[in-house]
């Protein structure tokens, strides 16, 4: 789960980590207010969305005075900006950060991630901070500094230190990046974080280290014991159908295609789309009904697929182990039943229960083809979508 | 001769009074695998399906002599229950259970350094040595007794995988679901140095997905090391690329993780990789052809 900037530097300064006064904005009046309130002979006006390349996009604004806060802010509310991260439909700025202006003297990049080739969460840290630091890690990667965290003693000083001098962090300035460090690590554990990112990291002209950007991803598995995280979601940043299949711990995923995918396990999702493709097809979304998933929960599914109106047909994939057929086939009749089904549908069953999937299926007089392998389904599925 | 486990295997089953465990308890019973005890904090003294439930892993292994163990447990418990295994000292130990917060896992990594317990998944369909023992979920009658090893992080594409080989006649040792998530126990390379050193195995089936290095790992491990033909697929190969957030994700894996880039560490292996999962089994049997193995795998 992603948050905004602003959700992720109100959780850092929580944790000690030094961060430029700001406030979030709804509309240009309350940018105004935010902005009056600050006194800054500077005000930033930087629109939020959950995507990085806002300043490449135009999303970030430097305002002089009150008049040109309200004409950025005008400006930005309900303009769709497109990044390299939004993909090209973008996404619509529906709030504003208002922050003071910093004295930036040189950005740095740090960020905290877990590294799955060490299993361990791993700092890592550059003097290249700003915009191209994909960049910078390709054609210099001598330039990335890491620091790899036991968690038995969590991030310690003397990494911190070095990372910071690593980073050529002025040494006057290093006790304040070690405690910007550790505050940061500690709020990356004590919430359950996958990613956290300052990009920038800067130094300015007054001597202080402030994380001038903040952006926040947390492990969905961990979420149930972060209410206050949850809490944070922007449901505005989401796909409608997503938000729906979150709600019945479905992971679905939109795409652009006509053929619907209902799929159990992510493997095999993410292979009846590569089978579908190969065929010469294009799924219209990524659905992992999962293992433990009841014949509502199915249900569910099915009706979120048949919601999206580019839906030409659907193709169920199951090969049932810990996932029952008769689970599956149960869910697929009652949804069908329940809100009629104008589409071709084509089913294939296998394993755990595949007998008793069949039967329910053959006796719901449902116009269902059977398939009798993925690339059997995939097949007979592009066929009928034509 | 299989991998990790076999008809002698004795199993304790963790958190078995949960209604999946219960079912999956009983389908590995049926399949013949000995399941000698079950684990439930409290349940202790009860009985199930013949089988004594205990209120601790100790206690298990005391009374029963049990050197494996598959966790059920749900996810805000079941990193507790797989150090509860490593403490007891068990050989083996398969979690099944999905969606446990990988900084979870994070600390049971570091837990079990130094210590004797092999751990494999979480988030696995678990382990089968075909018609000797099956841990885990996997549905059973797709398995045929073999020689070809199959190893994949996906647990459906396992399924899909095995049913192939069995339907063109081509049986299977042993089958290990290492589980998708990004922190887990047994990786690739351990399973394929098992295969590598059991005599019964004459080929693999190695299933991948997109994210990760795991892939290019076992692959330069493979051509490093490898004495036996290995065959892959790799799942996601048109997974249009994630919205993100921020650079972190793509510098630590350093621009590795793609189907594009797994592809071509495979195949600068040695590695043929099927370009469609519904001809997996058909690659292998090309393959396995081709070295002169395909009458010794087949099964009479």
């Amino acid at each position: 789960m992603n948050i905004h900037e602003y959700q992720g530097k109100e959780i850092l300064r929580k944790y000690g980590v030094a961060v430029p006064n700001g406030k979030v904005a709804f509309s240009p009046d309350e940018a105004v207010k935010v902005a009056k309130e600050l006194g800054s002979n500077v005000t930033v006006v930087k629109a939020q969305i959950h995507a990085g390349g806002r300043g490449k996009a135009g999303g970030v604004k430097i305002a002089k005075n009150l008049d040109e806060v309200r004409t950025y802010a005008k400006e930005l509310i309900g303009k769709i900006l497109v990044t390299h991260q939004t993909g090209p439909e973008g996404k619509e700025v529906k709030r504003l950060y208002i922050e003071e202006g910093s004295d930036i003297q040189k950005e740095y990049y740090l960020s905290l991630v877990l590294d799955r080739a060490t299993s361990r969460v791993t700092m890592m840290g550059s003097e290249e901070g700003g915009m191209d630091i994909e960049e910078v890690a390709e054609s210099h990667p001598e330039k990335i500094f890491k620091e790899v965290v036991d968690p038995v003693v969590g991030l310690t000083g003397f990494q911190a230190r070095r990372m910071a001098f690593n980073m050529n962090i002025p040494a006057n300035l290093v006790g304040k990046a070690v405690k910007l460090m550790l505050g940061l690590y500690q709020a990356f554990i004590d919430k359950d974080a996958s990613i956290v990112e300052i990009n920038p990291l800067v130094i300015t002209g007054q001597g202080d280290v402030l994380a001038l950007d903040a952006k926040f991803n947390f492990d969905a598995n961990a979420l149930y014991r972060h209410k206050d995280i949850v809490e944070l979601r922007d449901f505005d940043e989401e796909d409608p159908k997503e938000i729906e299949a979150s709600k019945y711990d479905l992971s679905y995923i939109s795409l652009d295609g006509n053929i619907g995918c209902m799929v159990n396990g992510a493997g095999l999702a993410m292979a009846t789309m590569d089978t579908i493709s190969y065929y010469g097809g294009s799924p219209a979304n990524f659905l992992d009904v999962g293992g433990g998933a009841t014949a509502e929960k199915v249900t569910e599914a099915f009706k979120i697929i048949l919601s999206d109106p580019q839906v030409k047909g659907i193709f169920v994939n199951i090969f049932g182990g810990i996932m029952k057929c008769n689970i599956i086939a149960e869910g697929v009749v009652t949804a069908a039943k329940e809100i009629g089904l104008a589409v071709p549908l084509v089913v294939r069953l296998e394993g755990t229960n595949v007998e008793l999937g069949k039967e329910i299926l053959n006796a719901s007089g449902l116009n269902i083809v059977a398939a009798d392998s993925m690339a059997d389904g995939a097949q007979k599925i592009v066929g009928l979508v034509g | 001769m299989a991998v990790f486990i076999n008809k002698d295997t004795k199993v304790i089953v963790q958190g078995i009074t949960g209604e999946t465990a219960l079912f999956h308890t009983k389908q590995m019973l049926d399949y013949g695998t000995k399941i000698v005890a079950g684990v439930t904090p409290g349940k202790g003294g009860l009985e199930i399906e013949g089988v004594p439930v205990f209120n601790t892993v100790a206690e298990a292994v005391a009374a029963t002599g049990a050197t494996t163990s598959v966790i059920y447990v749900p996810a805000p418990f079941a990193a507790d229950a797989i150090l509860e295994a490593v403490d007891a000292e068990l050989e083996l130990t398969i979690c099944i259970t999905e969606h446990i917060p990988v900084l979870d896992m994070v600390k049971v990594k570091r837990y079990m350094e130094g210590k004797k317990t092999r751990l494999v998944g979480p988030n696995c369909p678990g382990v089968i040595t075909a018609d000797e023992c099956k841990i885990g979920i996997m549905p059973g009658y797709i398995h045929t007794k073999g020689h070809v090893g199959v190893v994949s992080r996906s647990g459906t594409l396992t399924y899909e995988a095995v049913h192939q080989l069995t339907q063109a006649g081509i049986g299977q040792t042993t089958a290990v679901g290492i589980g998708g998530d990004p922190v887990n126990g047994t990786n690739f390379i351990d399973v394929l140095e098992a295969f590598n050193n059991d005599p019964e195995t004459y080929a693999v089936v190695m299933i991948g997905e997109i994210g990760g290095t795991a892939e290019e790992e076992a692959a330069e491990w493979i051509k490093a090391n490898m004495t036996k033909p290995v065959v892959g697929f790799i799942g996601g190969q048109t997974a249009p690329p994630g919205k993100r957030m921020g650079h972190a994700g793509a510098i630590i894996s350093g621009g590795k993780g793609t189907a594009a880039e797994k592809i071509k560490a495979m195949n600068a292996a040695g590695i043929e990789v099927a370009e469609t999962p519904s001809v997996i089994g058909d690659t292998l049997i090309k393959v396995i052809k081709e070295k002169g193995l395909y009458e010794k795998c087949k099964t009479h």
